[in-house]
């Protein structure tokens, strides 16, 4: 059942309309990133035509004019997360630089030889490999909080994880690679309650459901923007204002000092003291329309079409048979993440034959290799959906994956 | 691109493999890995008067990887060292009859090359050049 707001929104995403090998072009790999609708299309071309200019120091009018469209945009964000003040707002890279930013900055200087780090076996590759980079240099510990052949992590034994020597935790919202969906705010509290501090990967949470970091609670809490309908190249460090005061800045140079002399520097306020150099000024602004373009159809609205949507693909894989699902199977746990296997077909196979009918999915292992050794299997193919969704996509990769089959069999 | 990609060359080699198995005191034995798709080949060859007299291959991955490691060991019978250690990708594509692999899929179709030569220039007592599949 698709909701009356999502019924004709492919026409607003123009690639969506390209015929590719002359087929309809469906999409389901916006795990990976997502496609543009032409709001945010438009404001980077408006940008770049009518105001393109630095911002923070111009006096002139269209840099002043950047410089607020900028701003707005970190209000946006910290308003869509339900921050308390634009000031938490860091704009980065993407997932990966905040994560990095963190990890060279605020635990460099708060960890020591012997505390440990507390991740999970779901982890990117961009939340495991920084942590794992700072453990060798600082003599710390990785512990993982394991995940159960259902793709859930299993919780019985955090007291004692978060009690030995735990000093941080980090840990994904929701899985890239299984859907699942964890219970971050009852993971952070108990951490909390052990004193370690939070990082959480929001990834795969912020564009697909309304997330409220007040509530969730966590100390760090990172995602990107071209996941969310936004530019790539832009996205987001939040964090408590106490937590980015102490800590050093990340990158040193222009716009992130109040005042510089020969020998010495002084750090700029908050947020800009984490913002060393020209940012991604129409990044920003494109991500601060892609948020208004999803306020408009409302994170719950999103969410819910995004359950239905993989309830109707477990429904329809089911009945195709021979497939089977990695990760919880239910849609209350789950984000519009579906991996799996077909027979013993090799996903790279079938995303090359889906491909010839123009069906873009994904084959691989998804950055998250210790995961796929935990499932046991190279590589998995998965479909993610997103708002442009809808169930004919649904049933022309079922269709695609018969095709899979008379092929390769 | 990939519908022809899937050739019946292909399609036959990955359903019907020839030269299937292993050799566990062959000569030359060299086994690789795709990270990226999790492909797997080793190659076996018993060699006699400098001349491959048998060969298999095994391993597990995508139909590109198994077809053109069976399509190889076919191609590696009867032929001198020197001669297999000539073989490049250009061989490879053309005996698969395939030349519209993309940049994400070519790796899958050139693994057991590059096993092949890794194992024969070990043999032969030779470093392998750096890009043993070219």
């Amino acid at each position: 059942m698709t909701s009356d707001a999502f019924l004709n929104i492919k026409n607003d995403f123009p690639i969506l309309s390209r015929l590719i090998k002359g087929k309809e072009f469906i999409y389901l790999d916006s795990a990976a990133t997502t496609q543009k609708p032409n709001s945010v299309i438009n404001s980077i071309t408006h940008y770049y035509k009518n105001y393109n200019s630095n911002i923070h120091r111009g006096i002139y009018s269209i840099s002043i004019e950047a410089t607020e469209h900028y701003e707005n945009a970190r209000t946006n964000v910290s308003n869509f997360i339900h921050a308390k003040s634009p000031n938490e707002i860091i704009f980065t890279r993407n997932t990966t630089e905040a994560i990095n930013l963190v990890a060279n900055t605020w635990a460099t200087k708060n960890l020591q030889k012997g505390d440990s780090i507390i991740l999970t076996e779901m982890e990117h590759h961009s939340n495991l490999v920084p942590w794992q980079i700072i453990a060798k240099k600082l003599g710390l510990n990785l512990e993982f909080i394991p995940v159960n052949n259902d793709g859930i992590l299993i919780l019985d034994n955090l007291d004692e994880l978060f009690s030995k020597t735990g000093k941080f935790l980090a840990i994904t919202h929701v899985s890239n690679v299984l859907g699942t969906v964890n219970p971050i705010k009852e993971i952070i509290a108990k951490a909390h309650d052990f004193g370690l501090v939070t990082l959480v990967d929001a990834a795969q949470s912020v564009p697909h459901m309304p997330v409220d970091v007040s509530s969730i609670n966590s100390d760090f809490f990172v995602f990107s923007g071209h996941k969310m309908l936004g530019p790539s190249g832009i996205g987001i460090l939040h964090a408590r204002q106490e937590l980015l005061q102490n800590m050093d800045p990340f990158l040193y140079g222009g716009d992130m000092i109040s005042s510089v002399s020969l020998r010495d520097a002084k750090w700029n306020d908050l947020p800009w003291k984490f913002e060393a150099g020209t940012p991604n000024i129409v990044g920003a602004i494109g991500l601060g329309k892609a948020i208004d373009y999803l306020n408009h159809l409302d994170m719950n609205n999103i969410r819910k079409h995004e359950q239905n949507l993989l309830s109707y693909a477990l429904e329809r894989l089911n009945e195709l048979g021979d497939i089977h699902v990695f990760g919880p199977k239910n849609p209350e746990i789950s984000g519009g993440v579906l991996s799996f296997s077909y027979s013993n077909f090799h996903p790279h196979d079938i995303a090359s034959i889906l491909d010839t009918e123009s069906i873009a999915i994904r084959a691989g292992h998804h950055c998250a290799q210790p995961l796929m050794e935990k499932l046991g299997v190279p590589a998995t193919t998965r479909a993610s959906f997103y708002i442009y969704n809808d169930e004919s996509d649904i049933d022309k990769l079922v269709h695609g994956l018969e095709k899979v089959r008379s092929v390769l069999s | 691109m990939s519908e022809e990609m899937y050739k019946e060359i292909i399609l036959d080699h990955y359903k019907n493999p020839r030269n299937k198995g292993v050799f566990p005191d062959a000569e030359v034995s060299a086994e690789d890995y795709n990270p990226v798709c999790g492909d797997r080949i080793r190659i076996d060859i018993i060699i006699a008067d400098d001349k491959v007299s048998d060969v298999k291959f095994d391993g597990e991955g995508c139909a590109i990887s198994q077809a053109s490691a069976s399509i190889l060991t076919d191609m590696l019978i009867d032929k001198s060292i020197d001669e297999i250690l000539k073989l490049d990708k250009d061989d490879i594509l053309e005996a698969l009859g395939t030349p519209v692999l993309g940049p994400a899929r070519i790796k899958c179709a050139l693994l057991s090359l590059k096993v092949m030569k890794l194992g024969t220039y070990s043999y032969i007592g030779k470093d392998t050049p750096t890009d043993p599949a070219d």
